[in-house]
């Protein structure tokens, strides 16, 4: 699972209403190398939840200097695009959990896919 | 060359003709004694082996013979099956000397071709005495069952000029004319439509036969199919067994007209070649029926034993095996009297058992009427379905559908996407310039799209973990028609709903009841129809390399489409409230069924398209993506990048699934997913040879023309942008308000 996605993902279980974002519980992280490419991030940016994110690298270690605002015309900063980048697409959770941040309940990582299978009764 | 011409010129010197005959003939000697073992003796005896004068060539029996009597009293011929040649033995030396003298380098005219004939003295001649073979099991002939009076009578009966064809179902297929009665056989799916009889019953004609069959006991109950097939000379009909399903146990079958040979054959290897006389009745019955096959050979001659009293050459003392010649067929016209089968077939033979190797489920369900049933339908007869066939499947789902892909390719650069049921994740990568996420309820296919380097995530449709409002677009494709209830349907599409920022779209596939539209057959169907459709032995599996399931299940034959336009209450299947097993190939009787999935089958092809060439060609194309277009796509991988050793578990299909992928997209793939799909094509071959076939059994709800726009229409705040039929599923494309 890659940080784009978890910034995507959101507890869905029965009455919860702050179910976002999921916090992560990682025993195995992977940082792969993967071709920077900096329109495809520029465009990711408005769709992200930008403070879940540095939460979301802070858990795992990764944050860096990741700042806690987003930086204006980042779209002409490419060093902020690769800081980005590396989070979104670099960093990966390949076991461990995600945690609904209001029921408390986990989500297994395993082999990098999240099962958000809810029980019948949390459905 | 002529042999009293020959005869003149023996004495002085051999003519430059007669080396030549004699070079020849030494050759024929030398051959057989290499490939047959046959050693030729110097001295003269009585015996000769006469080279090229077997029925192996075409040479009868009647034809070697005449020449043969020629040159004295024959003693012995002897003509093995499928030989180059035959033995003669002369009841005196003298004759043979003489036939050794003038039949050598003699031409014989058998019919159309001419062969020469070269002969050898031989010591002994080899005359095994094979037994005669018995019958299989269960199989009678009784010879003379009509007279020739009746037989004119029963071809009379029978008017192959008739055009209506729906009263009789007539077809010519390649090999033989055939015309149905009572019921049609349909060689599409090799089964008949048993609620739809023909308006042609069994003519009169044939119920005194049919009432002597069950006087004599050869049959229990009045057949009510009957099936013509009419053979000229060189047709046949491929080795076949009837299907269990479709008739009861006893099959009468009258010869009429020309005799031919049959020949069965046991799953062990046996073949029993069986004279068909004309005017005898063959009765199959138990093991012949069911488990060995019948089938006529398409040729103009057949090796039959010269037993018959007609045939000039007829010698009492003559070997049983050897004792053979050769008989031209004519036009046979053959009555096949059935008796259609109204339960499951419970025969001993499973093995050649269609009731019995692809079994309906233990007991099949029925259809849900409440949530909890409902969940538990679909857990047992599609989430496990899934899981249990997702290599299979998934190596059968490798061409993305080209209005879907024009569809994701209309997406602005940037788009979010969730593709909720994306199975393989086979559309994740088509469009490289949008953020497309995938989920799926089979844990089993989400690995797949992670080996492949999607982002992909474990969930139900029903109740997806994405954000509300973060999606640009969504696809459903061949989703929701698992659901299993009509709550459940709009549930789904209230979800993908839910997902989609106003002004978003989704796009959504299901599988259609009208298998034909417009007139219309998916490519697939007429691909389907190329095949031998007179091959009873082509059943079973449906072709599984559809694009999805829909196709492949979806043939049935474009005279059926009367019966496609049901009023919806007239088709649930009624009989006792349990869903109906869907037979692969045939039209959809009710709109929810439980369809099988052939496991094994379809692995062999998944093997089978893993080829070296395909593989070499992926490659090609996968560096040259690579090189290009780096970093574009949120799906790119790399998972096996940095993994120095991939190991994806068996069965995983990235192979299929990586490789035709990009021959539709751009997605640009590291290389290493090329070690990967090495690895798991040797897995995919382990698997082929193992266990026999399991059938599974999906849960359908498929869909009437107005059902899935109807459904849609019932979601507030969301309307219909455009409706469509594609390859038999019914589509649409949702667009959620503005100001949402």
């Amino acid at each position: 699972m890659k940080l784009l996605t978890h910034n995507m993902l959101t507890s869905h279980v029965k009455g919860v209403t702050k179910g976002y974002p999921l916090l992560i519980k990682a025993t195995e992280v992977k940082v792969n190398e993967v071709d920077f490419n900096p329109q495809f991030v520029t465009r990711m940016i408005p769709k992200l939840e930008w403070s879940a994110l540095v939460q979301a690298a802070e858990e795992l270690g990764q944050r860096q200097d990741l700042p806690d605002e987003l930086v204006p015309e980042y779209e002409n900063n490419e060093e902020f695009l690769k800081k980005v980048h590396r989070v979104l697409l670099e960093v990966e959770v390949i076991e461990g959990c995600l945690r609904c941040p209001e029921s408390g309940r986990e989500f297994p990582i395993s082999r990098g896919i999240p099962n958000m299978l809810l029980n019948e009764d949390e459905v | 060359m002529d042999a009293s011409v020959r005869n003149n010129v023996k004495a002085v010197r051999r003519s430059k003709e007669d080396k030549k005959v004699f070079r020849k003939q030494l050759k024929a000697s030398h051959t057989l004694l290499k490939h047959e073992g046959i050693s030729t003796a110097l001295q003269p005896t009585k015996s000769l082996v006469v080279a090229n004068g077997g029925l192996g060539n075409g040479v009868s029996r009647e034809e070697l013979s005449a020449v043969l009597n020629e040159m004295g009293e024959l003693e012995t011929l002897i003509m093995h099956p499928h030989k180059p040649y035959a033995f003669v033995t002369y009841r005196s030396e003298e004759s043979a000397r003489k036939a050794h003298i003038h039949l050598n380098g003699k031409k014989l005219q058998c019919g159309e071709n001419s062969v020469t004939l070269y002969l050898s003295y031989v010591d002994s001649v080899t005359c095994e005495k094979e037994g005669s073979v018995p019958l299989p099991e269960g199989l009678v002939l009784v010879e003379n069952f009509v007279s020739l009076e009746e037989e004119a009578v029963l071809l009379a009966a029978i008017d192959w000029s008739s055009t209506n064809e729906d009263v009789t179902a007539q077809k010519a297929l390649k090999h033989r004319r055939v015309k149905h009665y009572g019921f049609e056989f349909r060689y599409d799916n090799n089964n008949v439509d048993k609620d739809k009889p023909l308006a042609a019953g069994i003519p009169q004609e044939c119920l005194p036969v049919l009432e002597q069959c069950v006087k004599n006991k050869h049959i229990d109950i009045m057949p009510d199919q009957l099936t013509v097939n009419q053979y000229e000379s060189g047709q046949g009909i491929p080795p076949h067994v009837d299907t269990h399903s479709a008739f009861e146990d006893t099959i009468l079958s009258l010869s009429l007209g020309a005799k031919t040979v049959m020949e069965f054959r046991h799953p062990d290897g046996r073949i029993v070649a069986v004279v068909l006389p004309g005017r005898s009745l063959l009765v199959m019955k138990g093991e012949s029926r069911y488990l060995w096959t019948h089938g006529i050979t398409p040729r103009k001659f057949d090796m039959v034993p010269v037993c018959d009293p007609q045939s000039p050459a007829h010698k009492p003392d003559l070997g049983t095996r050897s004792n053979l010649t050769l008989n031209k067929r004519g036009t046979r016209t053959s009555f096949t009297f059935r008796k259609i089968r109204h339960e499951p077939c419970r025969c001993a033979f499973h093995s050649a058992c269609d009731s019995q190797v692809a079994p309906s489920p233990p007991s099949p369900p029925s259809l849900p009427c409440c949530h909890a049933d409902a969940a538990l339908l679909e857990e047992e007869y599609v989430h496990r379905v899934y899981d249990a066939i997702a290599s299979h499947f998934s190596g059968t789902r490798h061409s993305p559908w080209p209005r879907v892909c024009h569809f994701l390719s209309s997406l602005p650069p940037g788009s979010v996407l969730a593709d909720v049921g994306c199975g393989n994740g086979k559309y994740l990568g088509v469009n490289p310039d949008v953020i497309a996420v995938g989920c799926d309820r089979s844990v089993a296919l989400v690995q797949i799209c992670a080996e492949r380097g999607f982002q992909a995530f474990v969930s139900d449709a029903l109740s997806v973990p994405l954000r509300t409002s973060s999606c640009d677009a969504c696809i459903s494709i061949a989703v929701i028609h698992h659901f299993s209830t009509q709550e459940r349907r709009l549930a789904a599409v209230k979800e993908l709903v839910r997902l989609l920022k106003p002004g978003g779209r989704v796009l959504i596939y299901v599988w259609a009841f009208e298998q034909e539209y417009n007139q219309q057959r998916s490519k697939y169907l007429k691909d389907q129809n190329k095949e031998h459709p007179e091959d009873p032995s082509a059943t079973e599996n449906t072709p599984e390399e559809s694009q999805e399931p829909h196709e492949k299940l979806s043939i049935h034959s474009s005279r059926r489409s009367e019966d496609i336009y049901r009023p919806v209450e007239n088709m649930q299947d009624v009989s006792d409230g349990k869903l109906s097993v869907h037979t692969n190939r045939t039209a959809f009787n009710t709109q929810d069924l439980l369809v099988p999935w052939h496991l094994k089958e379809g692995k062999k092809r998944v093997e089978e398209k893993s080829g070296e060439g395909g593989k070499k060609d992926r490659r090609k194309e996968m560096s040259k993506k690579t090189s290009g277009n780096t970093c574009s796509a949120y799906s790119l991988s790399s998972i096996a990048k940095l993994d120095g050793n991939p190991d994806p578990s068996p069965g995983f299909d990235s192979n299929m699934s990586s490789g035709s992928h990009l021959d539709t997209s751009d997605v640009s793939k590291p290389s290493p997913s090329c070690d990967t799909s090495q690895t798991s094509s040797s897995t995919l071959k382990l698997e082929s040879e193992s266990s026999p076939a399991p059938v599974y059994h999906r849960y359908y709800h498929v869909f009437q023309q107005g059902e899935l726009e109807q459904l849609c229409g019932q979601e507030a705040g969301v309307h219909v942008q455009s409706s469509y039929h594609d390859q038999g599923n019914w589509c649409v494309i949702l667009e959620k308000d503005l100001g949402r």
